[in-house]
């Protein structure tokens, strides 16, 4: 360590090895501390890079560019609206389809699936949920769409032809790709999400209860309704937010099937656009300071709903995991 | 029950239709549990059959084509492995240390409480948002599309799932074996170097290959970060071709050929992200066997 030759005192080499394992520990320490802080900072430095990249869209358009529903690069006149409104009813579309399966999935998973296939099932369903979303988008473009527009959509739009209201949301021509192509495949691709998150909530109820309520004579139905869904209400509700999160944010799942239209149509069934589609699609060709700021000024107003929506669910789930502690 | 249903009529046809009711909600249960599943094997059917069909010895060989042409997808699959590697180099390191802080140094401090939160969000967040603020950092000061730029984006992908795995698996080490350790003299760092980190490694590992199996597939952060790249290109201050991206590009496109180089892409990122995904769960059973 130090240069002379002479043999140090032992008291000396103590007092040294001491003094670098304290050394030692305090800079581990801060080195740790420091990375910590910085997770921190990247979330601080997102928020900041967005504002300030979205700075000139919205001195331009103000509080107009949430509900103006303009998209056009020539006269550069942009406003979010038709991007924020297909961004929350494909969500919706995925949630409404996606709530009731994952939760029958998770109810089977559960309570009446057999003991050996409960864990290759759930297996499987984890594995499903990891799968990349730009998988989810070319089967649905290649696959799910042409077979939307030849079999599904015109019988739809047949069916409703004289029903008021229902004839304006599913009316005509069928395009294969639009709104409610995208939410079904939205839906197929958090359902892994909503179940696995849903199994693991409903297996943090004790046994014992369930006995008690079958023992007292509670059908199966029953039981979950009384006993398994009070119990758990807050975690599901935190797991379902998590994964309206994962739906709004999504890029590739979307991209492919949206259609792109910078329009609100009455029909689910037609084209429209999402906030992270346009990102995708546009951002590369955008030409123009005021072009690309509108694009990340989408992206701040979808960074500020799914930050809102998933401290929402995580606040909830944290309150599951503190029962599940106790 | 004939005797019982004569003499208490009411409550035995209640009872029948609490079970029946009870009967059609389960079968209900399982009629989504078959929809679920049937969709996702419809799927993964899909994806195998049309990957395989057109994947070929070329595809590890040649370069992404021009339109209308065939070829493989050699400098895609090395870009991605090039952007992925970078990506976790960069973001393993502050992912492991700030769980290692969150576990040992400040367990149950509040900034502890604060990053994790932050920490979870960030585990969630859109990922095309993560680009965009790359694309602030690092491509416009730079002025031009890079792979540097990509594996940045990445990175920051990378660093909240380690984070999370990193924490959850320190806190799992029993305490005993820390007071053990500094029982023997050992200061705090060298406890969690040679003690904590050791009793957790294979959970530590399961947590790396999960966020590499989390990054492989991304596209959106890369679209304008990395770009794309026609060519081989081993320069990270140039656009770099990546899986996802020429997935993106040659799905959307009109050619023949490139949809079903999009479709065999599509299938190497699906095989790479479940064996890594299952070599992780193989690797996290042992350790809860132990």
């Amino acid at each position: 360590m130090s240069t002379d030759a002479k043999p140090a005192p032992r008291d000396d080499l103590r007092d040294r090895v001491l003094r670098g394992f304290a050394l030692g520990d305090k800079s581990f320490r801060i080195v740790t501390q420091t990375c910590a802080v910085t997770v921190l900072l990247l979330l601080g430095g997102v928020i900041v890079s967005l504002v300030e990249g979205a700075a000139p869209a919205l001195r331009q358009f103000g509080f107009g560019f949430l509900t103006s529903s303009a998209w056009n690069p020539v006269t550069e006149n942009f406003g979010a609206a038709p991007a924020i409104y297909g961004t929350l009813v494909t969500s919706f579309i995925a949630l409404a389809i996606a709530v009731p399966i994952g939760l029958g999935i998770a109810v089977f998973l559960t309570e009446l699936c057999p003991y050996a296939l409960r864990r290759p099932i759930g297996i499987a369903v984890e594995l499903l949920a990891g799968i990349p979303s730009i998988i989810y988008g070319i089967w649905g473009m290649f696959i799910l769409a042409p077979f939307l527009q030849e079999h599904v959509q015109p019988a739809i739009i047949a069916a409703f032809a004289n029903v008021p209201y229902l004839n304006q949301i599913f009316s005509g021509p069928p395009y294969g790709i639009g709104i409610a192509t995208a939410g079904l495949i939205l839906a197929i691709m958090i359902l892994p999400l909503i179940s696995s998150i849903s199994r693991d909530v409903f297996n943090t109820v004790p046994p014992v209860l369930k006995e008690a309520a079958f023992g007292i004579g509670c059908t199966r139905w029953e039981v979950v309704r009384r006993i398994v869904a009070p119990y758990t209400g807050v975690g599901l509700v935190g797991g379902i937010m998590l994964a309206l999160g994962r739906a709004l944010g999504e890029t590739m799942a979307v991209t492919f099937v949206i259609g792109n239209a910078h329009k609100i149509m009455p029909s689910i069934l037609g084209p429209g656009t999402t906030i992270s589609a346009t990102i995708a699609n546009e951002f590369t060709e955008a030409d123009g300071k005021l072009y690309t700021s509108s694009l990340v000024a989408l992206g701040l107003v979808l960074f500020v709903i799914t930050f809102i929506v998933l401290s929402v669910s995580r606040l909830l789930l944290m309150r599951i995991e503190q029962k599940g502690a106790r | 029950m004939a005797a019982v249903q004569s003499s208490r009529p009411l409550a035995a046809r209640l009872q029948a239709t609490r079970k029946t009711r009870s009967g059609i909600i389960m079968v209900l249960c399982i009629v989504a549990a078959a929809l679920g599943l049937i969709a996702l094997a419809l799927i993964l059917g899909a994806l195998l059959w049309s990957g395989f069909s057109s994947l070929s010895p070329a595809v590890f060989t040649q370069m992404t084509p021009p339109p209308g042409s065939s070829g493989g997808l050699l400098n895609a699959i090395f870009g991605s492995l090039v952007m992925t590697s970078f990506g976790v180099l960069l973001g393993a390191p502050l992912g492991l240390f700030a769980g290692t802080y969150m576990a040992e140094y400040g367990h149950g401090s509040k900034l502890t409480l604060v990053v994790r939160f932050i920490n979870d969000i960030l585990l969630s967040a859109p990922s095309i948002v993560i680009g965009l603020f790359v694309y602030e950092i690092a491509v416009v000061p730079l002025g031009h599309f890079s792979a540097l730029a990509g594996s940045l984006a990445l990175a920051l992908l990378v660093v909240p799932v380690v984070v999370r795995t990193t924490e959850d698996m320190l806190n799992l080490v029993p305490g005993p074996l820390r007071e053990a350790a500094s029982a023997l003299g050992l200061p705090r760092w060298l406890v969690i170097r040679f003690v904590a980190y050791k009793a957790a490694r294979a959970g530590l590992i399961t947590g790396l290959l999960l966020a590499v199996a989390r990054v492989s597939g991304e596209t959106a952060p890369l679209l304008f970060t990395a770009l794309n790249n026609q060519f081989w290109s081993t320069d990270l201050n140039k656009p770099m071709a990546s899986l996802p991206v020429v997935i993106f590009q040659f799905a959307m496109s009109p050619y023949k050929e490139w949809q079903q180089l999009a479709w065999v892409g599509a299938l190497l990122i699906t095989l790479a992200v479940l064996a890594l995904s299952i070599t992780a769960r193989i690797l996290g059973a042992q350790r809860t066997s132990q």
